[in-house]
């Protein structure tokens, strides 16, 4: 069959089955369409709130042809993290393309790439296995944020192939494309928006959740415990409040921290989100009556939620795209020696308390 | 937003650089500029050590110790004694960061 003709690999028919044919026929029968299904849209969503269930999101790695591809169309790589590749194929509605995606076990493009998965020489072993005789061209388009790990002049000296670094966004790749692979410079920059931030939080939220049932437990059980065994009044009368502040250190930590990240001062994320706290706490700390439980349980407050909120915060340096691991280093430096003794000194404190409250000092 | 004031650990060797401009490219964070066909690094402190630059420039007139800036990763490390790693490599169990 003559290639030059071009679709080839329409939606009725795939070229025979021959030897020559054999790779273009293998892509072909991966066909994808730019259009996203129910589930696809359900599986976006849950990605963003279930680590367990985004790990597990991914596509087979391989060629895949989205359209109608012939052997001059354009190559895009992707991770095989099924939110990665099904962005990268909804933005490319009413182009036909080869869409190659590399074994990065179902992490998106830049983190794998930070981590070596999405890297020179996956991307290579691919291109050896899957673009042999399929497209007549040299010219395969790298997403920008997959270069941390893809040596474009590595990968020229052993394949041939020309990497084009394409934008960072998959809803510019039309306008790259247009442009005669030509990005702008803020096609070239990640933002990091209040809306970037907050479809971030519930993964922040939520992780750190299971810590609060730790927490509320531990509360409850501590002031609960009497000679004569766990006092539910007494749990519940000092713990309620101290439950209800627990709750508000999540969300001064994972929530307002990340939201208003631009806002609150200081570059440090522990100082942001011990400010947050601190903030969070002495607005609601007169209406739960903290300041009438006397001295110590105050104290403890004081020292303990914002020291939480910025061990909370600390954690979004992870999602957050400005923030490199010699800066995260330093704040470890500084914070987890103030984090270890601010929960030995917290927990004194609660020893002093329920020492008094049992009437031994 | 920028990260602790000069931090990062990037450097640039300006009598290697041919001013191919790659690294301004490959740099999501604008912290080159192309000037007298030489790379100039703008604001350090934009860095966050991907280390796209320093890989693709094929004059090696970037250092960058490059890594996940993402502090369960580093706290992940120092309990295992290893890399700093989220186990967004499939190494390890992930620990959600990215």
């Amino acid at each position: 069959m003559d290639s030059k003709d071009g679709g080839y690999c329409g939606p009725e028919c795939c070229p025979p089955n021959n030897e020559d044919n054999a790779p273009i026929v293998a892509a072909c029968r991966t066909k994808v369409t730019t259009e996203w299904s129910r589930s696809d849209h359900v599986g976006q969503i849950l990605c963003r709130l279930s680590n367990s269930f985004r790990m597990k999101y991914s596509v087979p790695p391989g060629l895949y042809a989205l359209g109608a591809p012939d052997k001059q169309s354009d190559v895009f790589a992707s991770a095989n993290y099924k939110l990665s590749f099904d962005i990268l194929r909804r933005s490319l509605k009413g182009i036909n393309a080869w869409i190659l995606v590399l074994d990065t076990k179902g992490i998106n493009v830049w983190c794998a790439a930070g981590e070596g998965t999405f890297g020179t020489d996956e991307l290579v072993k691919r291109i050896d296995e899957n673009l042999q005789n399929v497209v007549a061209h040299k010219r395969i388009i790298v997403p920008q944020l997959g270069a941390p790990g893809v040596a474009a002049h590595v990968v020229r000296k052993k394949t041939g192939f020309n990497v084009y670094f394409g934008p960072v966004r998959a809803e510019d790749i039309r306008a790259y494309v247009e442009a005669g692979y030509e990005a702008t410079k803020a096609m070239r920059a990640v933002e990091f928006d209040f809306i970037d931030r907050l479809v971030l939080t519930p993964m922040e939220i939520i992780p750190s959740l299971k810590l609060f049932v730790v927490y509320a437990l531990s509360i409850l059980i501590i002031f609960g415990l009497q000679p004569v065994g766990l006092v539910f009044n007494e749990a519940w009368g000092y713990g309620l409040p101290f439950l209800a502040l627990g709750l508000l250190t999540v969300l001064s930590g994972a929530l307002f921290t990340p939201v208003f990240l631009n806002l609150i001062p200081f570059r440090s994320f522990a100082i942001k989100g011990w400010l947050a706290g601190m903030i969070a706490l002495a607005v609601a700390a007169p209406y739960l009556g903290v300041f009438e439980m006397g001295k110590p349980l105050a104290w403890f407050a004081f020292l303990f939620f914002p020291l939480a909120s910025s061990y909370i915060a600390l954690q979004f340096t992870g999602a957050s795209v400005f923030t490199g691991i010699s800066g995260v280093k330093k704040e470890l430096k500084f914070a987890i020696p103030v984090y270890v003794a601010g929960a030995f000194v917290s927990l004194a404190l609660l020893v002093v308390f329920k020492l008094g409250r049992l009437g031994m000092i | 937003m920028k990260y602790l004031h000069d931090t990062a650990s990037l450097e640039l060797f300006t009598e290697k650089c041919t001013g191919c401009g790659v690294c301004a490219e490959v740099c999501p964070r604008e912290v080159y500029v192309i000037s007298e066909k030489k790379a100039v690094i703008t604001d350090k402190d934009l860095c966050m050590e991907c280390g796209a630059c320093a890989l693709n420039c094929a004059y090696d007139a970037i250092k960058v110790s490059a890594g996940v800036g993402c502090a369960s990763a580093v706290i992940n490390g120092m309990i295992t004694g290893g890399e700093p790693s989220c186990g967004c490599g499939g190494k390890t169990d992930n620990a959600g960061c990215c």
